[in-house]
């Protein structure tokens, strides 16, 4: 035990850990909107409801159907990814020669729907999900108590990130999505399915959102409304970092979670709205975001 | 590509102000009649929230700005509006957390007064985080003023003066001026109306002013108004301050209607409320946003015993209007009967 700034390193090491848990939520969901923003030029506002979906889609499978958390973790982002491309296929893809606001608008309301589903059937109340056994308990590293579970999610989440920023930036069907991205008749022209790549995107980025969700649910409880206040501070780190760039969405989920977590320790009061401040900080100097092209 | 604010109808009748007359008329009368046939608070709850509706279509409307985040606008109107009505003495943060609040003491002001306090700071509001806001454009607007709204509203859980979750309770609605008794259920209706019928006129104005025209060259080309020497950040500006400050007053007579300030007026549901009322009634037009407040309030008190139910269904109107109704109610029927509404 020992102090830092007159702060006992227990609770200040333990609010940064909180802090990196929850950057890596904003981790994983601003990558998903920044993926489907490239590609659809849509902000996704069901994202929210879609990361609560994952965390319900891991519950539901637990209680009915005896699935645990393992199998959950794949099944759970491929089930609500399926949702997805549904509802690419169903409802986005008719707005793609409309003013982009009208996706706005559209993905709002399908939130708005999900979420009063939820709710009339499972309540505002929040349902436990129980830590897989193989993570349960944690170790002493001497200045801190690290709970295994806690661990797994950072480590996951760095894990899934880099995987993806590796997929877009580094592999040939990133390159073709990217491609896309830039001028999606011109790619047609070379004989590649950019409607079918638009789709699956879609279903990916809900994938990770969904994925979220499902690591989620044994930090915080399983909840109709988890996603919707998350969802909102997650478009302020989208704002922070610029949806230009994947690694900047990455990185900056993180360095904000840690924000979060030391403000925690040494202003509480503030740590609801630091993000939002720190938000309208750039906006003021450097509109296009940390890492943006300028819209 | 399709605009999102360009109803088509609108450019073909431009010559017919006549029917916005007549309709302006038949909205009088109707609303004057209203009382006697129609429970008068929610007629009230009705008209403020036309109100807000107007004051929101005048930025995406007739700018082109669809802001999420509204409902600090009237939120924190009404708990200023509320909280100068009934302990009066004035409380001004100057900096975050429940601890920084600059207080002076006042006694409880007449309801003119407090209703001018609550405009008031939705007009401080709404240049604070303009300034911010417009720095973006389209989607990144809304998504900042969604999460500007969502720290105020967090402000407001956290500010003393605001009582939290219990929110400003037992509101006095006062004598107007000193005279005219706010108590008195049709007093109360007619202050209402005419505050509400005023607002609804200057925004008329302004969008018919060379003011507003600079407003919608902005919205359907921005780059070429700025080609043309106009400074189109101010425009926009003074547009969203002025929105701000319409929904504030809204805000403000919702306050003394229901004698109440609570989280609800500055939860992001709030301008999700609007945002739909706007939609519905359609976009860019002069009486959708009425039209539309009125359908979604009494939407949501007739499924009101439906419990969640309201949130899917008002949802699922967001989806088809999106996907069919692009125009909303007062926009078909402008297009039907071929006149402009």
């Amino acid at each position: 035990m020992f102090e830092i700034f007159g702060i006992p390193s227990q609770a200040l090491f333990g609010q940064l850990l909180l802090g990196l848990i929850n950057g890596s939520f904003y981790a994983l969901l601003s990558l998903g909107l920044a993926v489907i923003f490239g590609m659809l030029n849509i902000i996704n506002f069901t994202h929210g409801a879609q990361y609560m979906m994952g965390a319900f889609a891991a519950y539901l499978l637990l209680q009915h159907i005896g699935i645990g958390y393992w199998e959950a973790l794949i099944i759970a982002p491929i089930l609500i990814g399926a949702t997805g491309i549904v509802i690419e296929r169903v409802f986005l893809q008719h707005l793609r020669k409309l003013d982009p606001l009208y996706g706005l608008l559209l993905t709002f309301g399908l939130g708005l729907v999900i979420e009063g589903l939820f709710r009339n059937y499972y309540g505002s109340s929040g349902l436990p999900y129980q830590v897989p056994d193989a993570l349960r308990g944690g170790r002493n590293l001497g200045f801190m108590f690290l709970p295994n579970y806690r661990a797994w999610v950072i480590v996951l989440s760095l894990v899934v990130c880099f995987a993806t920023w590796f997929g877009i930036e580094r592999t040939r069907l990133g390159s073709y999505l990217r491609a896309a991205t830039e001028n999606p008749v011109l790619v047609r022209a070379f004989g590649i399915n950019v409607p079918r790549m638009v789709t699956l995107t879609y279903g990916f980025g809900v994938g990770l959102a969904a994925l979220a969700g499902v690591m989620a649910a044994p930090i915080y409880n399983v909840s109709p409304q988890m996603g919707s206040d998350l969802i909102i501070v997650v478009f302020a780190v989208v704002v922070i970092g610029g949806m230009g760039s994947i690694m900047g969405a990455i990185v900056t989920g993180f360095l904000l979670g840690i924000v979060e977590g030391l403000t925690k320790v040494f202003y509480p009061e503030a740590s609801n709205t630091v993000i939002f401040v720190i938000m309208a900080i750039v906006l003021l100097i450097r509109p296009a975001g940390m890492f943006g092209r300028h819209a | 590509m399709e605009r999102v604010l360009d109803p088509p109808v609108l450019q073909r009748h431009r010559d017919t102000p006549l029917s916005l007359g007549v309709a302006f008329v038949v909205m009088v009368v109707l609303l004057i009649a209203a009382p006697f046939l129609v429970y008068p608070v929610f007629l009230m709850k009705a008209l403020c929230f036309a109100l807000f509706a107007c004051a929101f279509n005048l930025l995406i409307g007739y700018v082109g700005l669809a802001s999420f985040g509204h409902a600090m606008f009237f939120g924190w109107a009404s708990y200023l509006t509320a909280y100068a009505a009934k302990t009066g003495s004035l409380s001004i943060p100057y900096w975050f957390g429940h601890t920084m609040w600059f207080v002076i003491g006042f006694p409880p002001q007449s309801p003119e007064i407090a209703i001018l306090i609550g405009a008031v700071t939705a007009a401080i509001l709404g240049y604070i985080t303009g300034i911010i806001a417009i720095r973006r454009q389209g989607i990144y607007f809304a998504m900042i003023t969604l999460a500007l709204s969502q720290m105020l509203y967090f402000f407001a859980l956290q500010a003393k003066f605001t009582g939290g979750e219990d929110g400003i309770q037992g509101v006095p609605r006062g004598r107007l001026f000193g005279v005219l008794d706010l108590n008195a259920e049709m007093t109360m209706y007619s202050f209402v109306l005419i505050v509400v019928l005023a607002g609804f006129l200057l925004i008329y104005r302004i969008i018919n002013s060379p003011f507003g025209e600079v407003l919608k060259a902005i919205r359907e080309n921005e780059p070429r108004a700025i080609s043309l020497g106009y400074k189109t950040e101010r425009y926009k500006l003074a547009a969203f301050v002025l929105s701000a400050t319409l929904a504030g007053v809204a805000g403000s007579l919702k306050a003394l209607v229901f004698q109440l300030a609570s989280l609800t007026d500055v939860h992001w549901t709030m301008s999700g409320d609007v945002l739909l009322m706007t939609l519905l009634g359609g976009l860019g037009t002069v009486f959708g946003p009425v039209v539309g407040a009125f359908v979604v309030i009494a939407m949501q008190n007739y499924l009101a015993p439906f419990g969640q139910w309201v949130l899917v269904i008002q949802g699922a109107i967001f989806v088809v209007c999106v996907l069919v109704f692009r125009r909303g109610i007062v926009g078909e029927l402008a297009r039907i009967l071929r006149v402009r509404l």
